[in-house]
């Protein structure tokens, strides 16, 4: 209330976070109904661990969820950027996968590349082949008209059985474990980081496998706030999403819009593939199995949560990594981790309602502000 | 050269199997065309089909010491049709009632569906595994009568499933429905342009739940038909199929008889992919079985570049209708 006595519009960001907080409440209350319904006695304890996420793992559980948070937020860039085009952007699964496999490919062939860059070189091998993944389904859309969630699915699958076929007739096949190889000179550096996140276990350092992968992370999300939000380009691909109609009599490429967001939207789900798989012994690595990455369908909800925001879409993966952590740790009181996904999946099946939320915070507002008015007229003053 | 004689077993065996891959599809993008001719999109089919088949699986598990055989497979069915119009009921609030975006209450669907289902079977199984294990009693090995008709009964009525027919079945109702009857010209009334349709008197609202529940019903059913004829456990997944089914959708045009070609066409690249061994003159030839997996997917690509051109969703589909904001 400023001090006429009426109240001031809420800032948009403002009442997003609120909307995002009361739907992180109502998810958590309906997991804990869950707890209850599964064993009343441990449901208490049960929530507090879900709550604390990744907290109960000490230095090392935080150090996991900066980890496991780091593909999310590219696949959730990857995602978010092509909302805000008017694009819906399934594909990042497959633009994952193949961008990882370049990776690894560069990454164990490119021997003329000095060791110490190796992993930057694999890392743009990934960023170029997931732009080619994405550029695919955009070309379809721009040049032939065929829907991108169908031709984002199909290239998902196309891009799976390519990949595991690749894997296996390449030298990056380790077909003892039925998975590539270990990365040891293209893994991403540490940068120090397991210095920091690590629990001890008597001498020992049980260091996180977060890496430096989670600054690149960072720097791209802002990088495309920026490229949203303060250039010409953006400026143009927003307002394709918005209305394309308008846009072509504006004068504005529409076509080239499609295509150069789903390739750009496939380059960050190619890196975010990039940094999951360039892993030492320790890490993670392509199996070859018949199924789609999770993490790249895991961008979807990590961009709605975030309202397709770069700098939200930052706060929403640690959110969902650190969520998961907690999932982790619930197992040690006999409790499904599946939960979490079920808490996560309320979660945004309520963020659906920000806007409503919002909405009805506006009318709410004039309706007491006009209130106020008529007070103040009552009262003989100026009414504002 | 084989003779025809010698190539009429692998017909069968091949057209035998497309209706195990083709009728699920089938099943279940009926159920989006409804939701989508009503003017909601309905992305959780995938999650609809976790559902339908997790349900009924895990009742057929615990009822199969009792009972067997197409008794049990019609009350798997209504079940599986029942648990997936109680699951996309939040989806239809969601999208129709609050009016909010329509693929963030599908993805959350999506999302919650696998982990539903591995989280009761996890915690209600007595061996706490995630699979639901079920005993396949279902297989018609031959139709009475109808098998023994030369040619089409080995096609159509050996080696067959009770949901084969049912597919089919839905398939001429909806047909019927979408085009024949009131309830039909309504729902595509809503699906193009709701404001007219509410000038006549039509209630949108209900239409377009009505159309939701439909394809819930129907994608819930897809979801059992799918698993049984391929698999004797349950896995909490469904392999993509609800996203192919919307791919199905799509390549069909949004129109029950293309929609059925659209779903035969990708059920015969499918069994390709997954039978050529069995086929001589496919084993024959030099290629590796991860290309043949591609082959569905790439050739349903091929064929979208060279039709889409004049493609054309319902135009009111995915718009939030607001009776205010005539």
């Amino acid at each position: 209330m400023d001090r006429r006595g009426r109240f001031a519009p809420l800032g948009a960001g403002l009442a997003s976070a609120a909307s995002s907080i009361i739907a992180i409440l109502v998810g958590l209350a309906v997991g804990f109904a869950i707890l209850l319904a599964t064993n009343p006695a441990q449901a208490v304890r049960g929530l507090g661990v879900i709550a604390m996420g990744g907290f109960n793992g000490g230095m090392k559980g935080i150090g996991q969820v900066l980890y496991y948070a780091t593909p999310l937020i590219l696949t959730g860039l990857s995602v978010g950027f092509c909302f805000k085009t008017g694009l819906f952007n399934i594909g990042a699964p497959g633009q994952m996968i193949v961008g990882a496999f370049a990776g690894i490919w560069v990454g164990t062939n490119a021997s003329f590349v000095p060791p110490p860059l190796l992993w930057a070189a694999a890392l743009l091998a990934a960023a170029l082949a997931g732009t080619l993944w994405g550029a695919i389904p955009g070309l379809f859309k721009a040049m032939l008209n065929v829907h991108e969630v169908i031709a984002c699915i199909m290239c998902n699958y196309i891009g799976m059985y390519g990949v595991n076929y690749l894997i296996k007739n390449s030298n990056v096949y380790d077909p003892l474990k039925n998975q590539t190889i270990d990365m040891t000179r293209a893994a991403i550096p540490k940068a120090g980081l397991d210095n920091i996140f690590f629990s001890l276990k008597g001498r020992f350092h049980d260091a996180s496998s977060v890496n430096a992968g989670i600054f690149i992370a960072l720097i791209l999300a802002i990088a495309m706030h920026v490229v949203l939000n303060r250039t010409v380009f953006g400026y143009e691909l927003k307002a394709c999403g918005l209305n394309r109609f308008a846009s072509r009599y504006a004068g504005i490429r529409e076509k080239r819009g499609v295509m150069l967001s789903l390739a750009i939207a496939g380059g960050l789900s190619g890196i975010a593939g990039g940094l999951m798989f360039l892993a030492p012994a320790g890490g993670l690595h392509i199996t070859v199995v018949e199924t789609l990455l999770a993490q790249g369908f895991n961008g979807i909800p990590v961009a709605l949560l975030g309202l397709s925001n770069p700098i939200g879409i930052i706060f929403s993966a640690l959110f969902v990594a650190y969520i998961d952590q907690g999932g982790y740790y619930l197992q040690r009181l006999e409790y499904m981790p599946q939960i979490i996904d079920v808490i996560i999946a309320v979660i945004i099946y309520f963020s659906a309602f920000a806007l409503l939320m919002r909405q009805a915070i506006d009318a709410l507002r004039s309706r007491l502000n006009r209130r106020a008015d008529k007070r103040a007229r009552g009262a003989g003053e100026e009414p504002v | 050269m084989i003779g025809f004689a010698g190539a009429w077993p692998v017909i069968v065996f091949l057209v035998q199997q497309m209706w195990y891959f083709s009728v699920p599809l089938l099943i279940v993008a009926l159920g989006g065309m409804f939701s989508e001719r009503a003017g909601v999109v309905n992305i959780a089919l995938e999650g609809i089909m976790v559902i339908g088949a997790f349900t009924s699986l895990f009742m057929v598990n615990h009822l199969q010491d009792s009972m067997s055989g197409q008794g049990l497979l019609c009350l798997a069915l209504i079940t599986a049709a029942a648990s997936g119009m109680l699951f996309t009921l939040p989806h239809a609030y969601a999208s129709i009632s609050l009016r909010s975006d329509q693929t963030i209450s599908g993805a959350a669907l999506n999302m919650a569906a696998p982990a539903i289902a591995i989280y009761i079977a996890r915690t209600f199984q007595d061996n706490h595994v995630q699979q639901v294990q079920f005993k396949n009693t279902f297989r018609l090995a031959s139709v009475p009568l109808l098998g023994d008709i030369p040619f089409i009964g080995p096609l159509l009525f050996k080696n067959a499933y009770l949901t084969t027919y049912l597919g089919f079945a839905i398939l001429i109702v909806s047909a019927i429905a979408l085009y024949k009857t009131k309830f039909g010209l309504r729902l595509r009334a809503c699906g193009e342009h709701p404001q007219a349709a509410d000038s006549v008197g039509v209630n949108v609202y209900r239409v377009r739940y009505a159309g939701v529940l439909i394809s819930g019903a129907l994608a819930g059913i897809g979801g059992l038909v799918f698993v049984i004829p391929t698999s004797t456990d349950f896995n909490a997944t469904v392999s993509g199929y609800g996203f192919l089914a919307l791919a199905v959708l799509i390549f069909g045009q949004w129109r029950p008889a293309r929609i059925c070609l659209a779903a035969l066409f990708f059920g015969l690249m499918k069994t390709i992919a997954s039978a050529y061994s069995g086929v001589p003159v496919l084993k024959s030839l030099p290629i590796p079985s991860d290309i043949y997996k591609m082959i569905p997917y790439a050739a349903t690509l091929a064929a979208l570049a060279l039709t889409s051109r004049r493609s054309q969703a319902p135009r009111a589909s995915g718009v939030p209708y607001d009776q205010g904001g005539r």
